[in-house]
């Protein structure tokens, strides 16, 4: 077993540090030793996004990095979503327009359409399509998760939340 | 009719929103994985790279010197304890972790524990294990060939053949044959896949040596089945054995089987002592656990000349991989396949199926599918397509001709099932207008002559879920009731307990509508609890589209016994006779004095404070359903492509869904399920195949081979609906979770056919790729 090295990160906006090896992968890290268990694994090969987390702003699968390469990072992940007791619109749209079903994805999902409404706050179908391209879904067929992410970026263009 | 309640009480037909939404998009499910208890450690497999060997020997002493190992079992270990082996679901036996050979690739070899999942990992790596190569058995038509190797050595019959099955009445089929004017046959392949839940299957074991209590939180589509299971074959008393399905991140019958993993890590913890998590890859997923399908099945149909079908003869051959570890009710062999008669009005049916072993993985499970039905109506649906092209007639149209008519239910098909009911036109005729046929075939026409191609196809399906009837069916003998427990307390509030076990359906939301429409406690005051087999009632799961139709049903059934006591407190509140009581949502009231009620809510108080003489406290009933019939659901799916000359890529360009589920509980959880049905379905028809090459090796064993669709391929759905309440359930409804999967198959490949149909095409084989289209296109001269 390699030195086992401490790695920092700011997630949800609190600091948070921990020390592991140095082959770590980044989810399980967030998982495992944040105790962050909403984000999820389901494949072997970077494929389905489950494991999406938002890094210094980007949308990023989290089995494709070591924990030491997010060192000093800000994370955002799914439980961070929630501010001051108050759901994001993303929330809201995937509850409303029915856009989860065994809730796995979900966590992924919401973290990729929270990236791209960033990127974009007013996307195309089209646009939404591609944005959550990344993520696999089993249960829903896509087509209400596209609706939710309309229905929290119409929320954001309205200005409900930023 | 079902009287439609407030929103506020949320009973049937409104389209609440889901209670289990708020913990998953908060991040807050408790997923297996996320189950974290003291002590725990980790399993991990050592599996076979090879298809078909001798296992020579297994040296382990590296992996033991490795620090953090903390045992490592292999099948000789297991085999001292009589649990090298375990029985399948189907009259078979599957090994446990192997002992003598291996049979497919990716066979659990040996089960490494260690403090971390890491260290468990690099142990796996350091277990040597010496195989000598066997000849190696892939293609199911060569099963039985003389020179073939036999795979089982186990078994005293030395053959690869597993079973033979039939129903119908062969030599009237044959006559009707001989003497048809007309006939058309079509050999297709459903093709060998895999149901892929997002979340992958796994457990944590943890027997506690104090107690003596083991408790497995397992990724169980079946929990209570589970459970006896693991004491009939583990010898442990049952009492002592808690199995608790937590939230489930997709099943579509994967979670259904008890897989070796389990096994070793329930050994291992009683070995240790402490909680044992196992957790499988997504690559050990697709390759070791329940595949589906693998039927190669040939269909003929005898016909008059003005296009009225006689007979259906089908013949099929089904790979079951190395061991029959089919998931299905024990008196079916081919599980539902002879519902392969279809939406139609056959006379003479026959049907064969011969099951047969190959050196790959085992199975085959029911992916989203009512046992083998998927196979059926995508065979029948196919078929109809091959004559009514032969016959130069419109497939809607010669569907229509062919319809079991309304008044024909209950309808008895020539291969032994009853539909319960059905207006298979009504659907056709909604689906055909909301796609606009006519004018797509116009349109078709003109592209064909600017040598365009596009595909228009239809799928008139019919479904058969809802197992079922004790009489007929079980699972290793347990018969195929399921029930629900319903406690309603002092303050009008329930919980209800079912022995089915949500797996992304909806059930926390669907029971309570169901409670919500039978006793008028509003849903939002009804908690539902399934999984947990300490606590809820015994039953045998969630899978081929039974939970409406089984414990739905015992949920309604529950409610009404409750509602039988509440008249009784009732009549004592009101100081009347039950007779003069009637029911109005959520109320008894004096007849001809409605000001005269009393509310659920006050009854249930009094049933805690102020009961009637001679009658027990508490407001509460449970109920084992059998349901009397499976319901048969249906509807009619068209499918609209082009394609591309260039790349022989198939674009959907429409979907349109109609589906007959009968009543409703929630038109939103129906509608989500027919989307992400016709997106597995969508998969099958283009996608999804785990193939093997010459030796073995599986191909599609990965996401980056097996391929799922994403947001970019799924197109846009058009859903519709039409409403033939079931006529035996307690309130009309009939299950939905599968249809679209099981009916959109056929619309696809279908909607590709006819767009070759010109060039002299008649079948494509799924998954229909665009290297496979593209050959097709090369080969007529159409490539551009």
């Amino acid at each position: 077993m390699a030195k086992k090295q401490t790695v920092r990160v700011k997630v949800n906006g609190r600091e948070r540090e921990a020390s592991v090896e140095p082959r770590t992968l980044l989810v399980h890290f967030i998982r495992d030793h944040l105790g962050l268990t909403g984000t999820h694994v389901g494949c072997d090969t970077s494929n389905c996004g489950a494991c999406t987390v938002v890094l210094d702003g980007k949308n990023v699968k989290s089995c494709t990095m070591f924990a030491v390469q997010a060192d000093g990072a800000e994370l955002l992940t799914v439980e961070g979503l929630i501010t001051n007791g108050k759901w994001h619109p993303l929330q809201d749209g995937f509850k409303q327009e029915h856009g989860l079903q065994c809730g796995f994805c979900t966590p992924g999902m919401l973290m990729s359409s929270y990236a791209l409404l960033q990127r974009n706050p007013n996307p195309t179908e089209e646009e939404i399509r591609w944005g959550i391209s990344g993520n696999l879904c089993r249960c829903t067929g896509y087509q209400n998760i596209v609706k939710a992410v309309q229905y929290a970026a119409g929320k954001v263009a309205q200005g409900v939340a930023k | 009719m079902i009287t439609k309640t407030s929103p506020e009480v949320g009973g049937m037909g409104h389209p609440i929103k889901r209670k289990e939404d708020s913990r998953f998009i908060q991040g807050k499910g408790n997923y297996v994985d996320d189950v974290h208890l003291p002590g725990m450690v980790y399993g991990h497999m050592v599996r076979s790279p090879y298809a078909h060997a001798r296992l020579k020997s297994i040296n382990t002493d590296k992996a033991r010197q490795l620090p953090g190992v903390l045992a490592i079992i292999t099948g000789e270990d297991l085999a001292k304890a009589n649990l090298a082996w375990m029985p399948t679901l189907f009259f078979d036996k599957q090994m446990v972790l192997a002992t003598g050979k291996v049979l497919f690739q990716a066979q659990e070899v040996a089960f490494v524990v260690a403090e971390d999942q890491y260290t468990a990992a690099d142990a796996a790596e350091l277990v040597e294990v010496e195989y000598e190569e066997l000849p190696v058995l892939v293609d199911p038509h060569k099963a039985t060939d003389p020179d073939a190797p036999i795979l089982r050595e186990d078994r005293d019959e030395k053959s690869n053949h597993i079973f033979h099955w039939e129903v119908g009445d062969r030599a009237a089929t044959d006559k009707d044959f001989q003497n048809a004017p007309v006939k058309a046959s079509v050999h297709a392949v459903s093709q060998r896949c895999h149901p892929a839940p997002l979340e992958t299957c796994g457990c944590v074991a943890d027997f506690n040596k104090a107690t003596e209590k083991l408790t497995v939180y397992l990724t169980s589509q079946a929990p209570h089945a589970h459970r006896t299971l693991f004491a009939l074959v583990g010898g442990i008393p049952e009492q002592n054995i808690r199995v608790v399905s937590p939230d489930i991140g997709g099943g579509f019958g994967n979670k259904v089987p008890i897989y070796p993993g389990y096994v070793c890590a329930v050994v291992a913890s009683l070995t240790l002592g402490v909680p044992v998590k196992w957790i499988e890859t997504r690559s050990e997923n697709l390759q070791s656990t329940g595949f589906a399908r693998d039927y190669h099945m040939t269909a003929e149909i005898a016909a008059d000349r003005d296009g009225k079908v006689k007979a259906l003869r089908v013949k099929t051959l089904a790979d079951h991989g190395a061991f029959n570890a089919a998931a299905q009710p024990t008196k079916f062999p081919a599980g539902l396949f002879s519902v392969c008669t279809g939406s139609y009005n056959f006379g003479n049916s026959f049907c064969e199926v011969d099951g047969v072993y190959t050196n790959k993985a085992p199975g085959g499970i029911a992916y989203r599918c009512s046992f083998r039905i998927t196979e059926a109506a995508y065979l029948i649906e196919r078929a109809i397509d091959v004559l009514a092209a032969e016959l130069k007639m419109d497939p809607a149209e010669f569907r229509r001709k062919n319809f079991i008519q309304p008044d024909q239910f209950p309808y008895k098909t020539p291969l032994g099932w009853t539909y319960d009911s059905g207006n298979y036109e009504g659907a056709l005729n909604k689906a055909l207008e909301m796609v606009g046929y006519k004018e797509l075939r116009k349109e078709q026409a003109e592209k064909r002559k600017k040598g365009e191609l596009m595909g228009i196809g239809i799928s008139s399906f019919t479904e058969a879920v809802g197992a079922g009837p004790a009489h007929t069916f079980d699972i290793a003998g347990i018969k195929m009731f399921d029930s629900a427990e319903i406690r309603v307390h002092p303050t009008g509030k329930a919980i209800c307990r079912m022995g089915t076990k949500s797996q992304g359906q909806g059930h926390e939301t669907t029971y309570a509508q169901i409670v919500a429409q039978e006793l008028g406690i509003p849903a939002s005051d009804v908690i539902i609890e399934e999984g947990d087999t300490d606590t809820a009632p015994y039953g045998l799961g969630t899978y081929a589209s039974r939970s409406t139709p089984t414990s739905g049903a015992a949920t309604a059934m529950a409610a009404r016994k409750i509602r039988d006591k509440a008249k009784k407190i009732a009549a004592h509140l009101l100081e009347c006779s039950e007779a003069d009581l009637e029911w109005e949502t959520g109320k008894f009231f004096v007849k001809g004095a409605p000001s005269k009620s009393k509310t659920i809510q006050e009854i249930a108080f009094a049933a805690y404070t102020n009961i009637p003489e001679g009658l027990e406290a508490g407001l509460e009933a449970v109920d084992y359903y059998d349901p009397p019939n499976l319901t048969f659901p249906f509807g009619t799916y068209i499918c609209v492509v082009d394609i591309d000359k260039g790349t022989g890529e198939v674009k959907v360009r429409r979907f349109v869904a109609v589906d007959d589920c009968g009543n409703v509980i929630n038109p939103m959880i129906v509608e989500g399920q027919i989307h992400g049905g016709l997106t597995e379905g969508l998969a099958i028809a283009f996608m999804q195949l785990i193939d093997y090459d010459e030796n073995g090796n599986v191909q599609g064993g990965t996401f980056m081979d097996y391929l799922i669709p994403t947001a970019v391929e799924t197109p846009h759905w058009e859903t519709g609906s039409t409403c033939t309440p079931s006529p035996h359930h307690p309130f009309g409804a009939k299950g939905v979770g599968e249809s679209p999967n099981v009916g959109s198959p056929a619309a696809f490949v279908n909607a590709v056919v006819d767009a070759l149909s010109h060039l002299g095409v008649k079948h494509i084989d799924m998954p229909i790729t665009p290297w496979k289209v593209w050959n097709v296109l090369k080969e007529k001269g159409l490539v551009s």
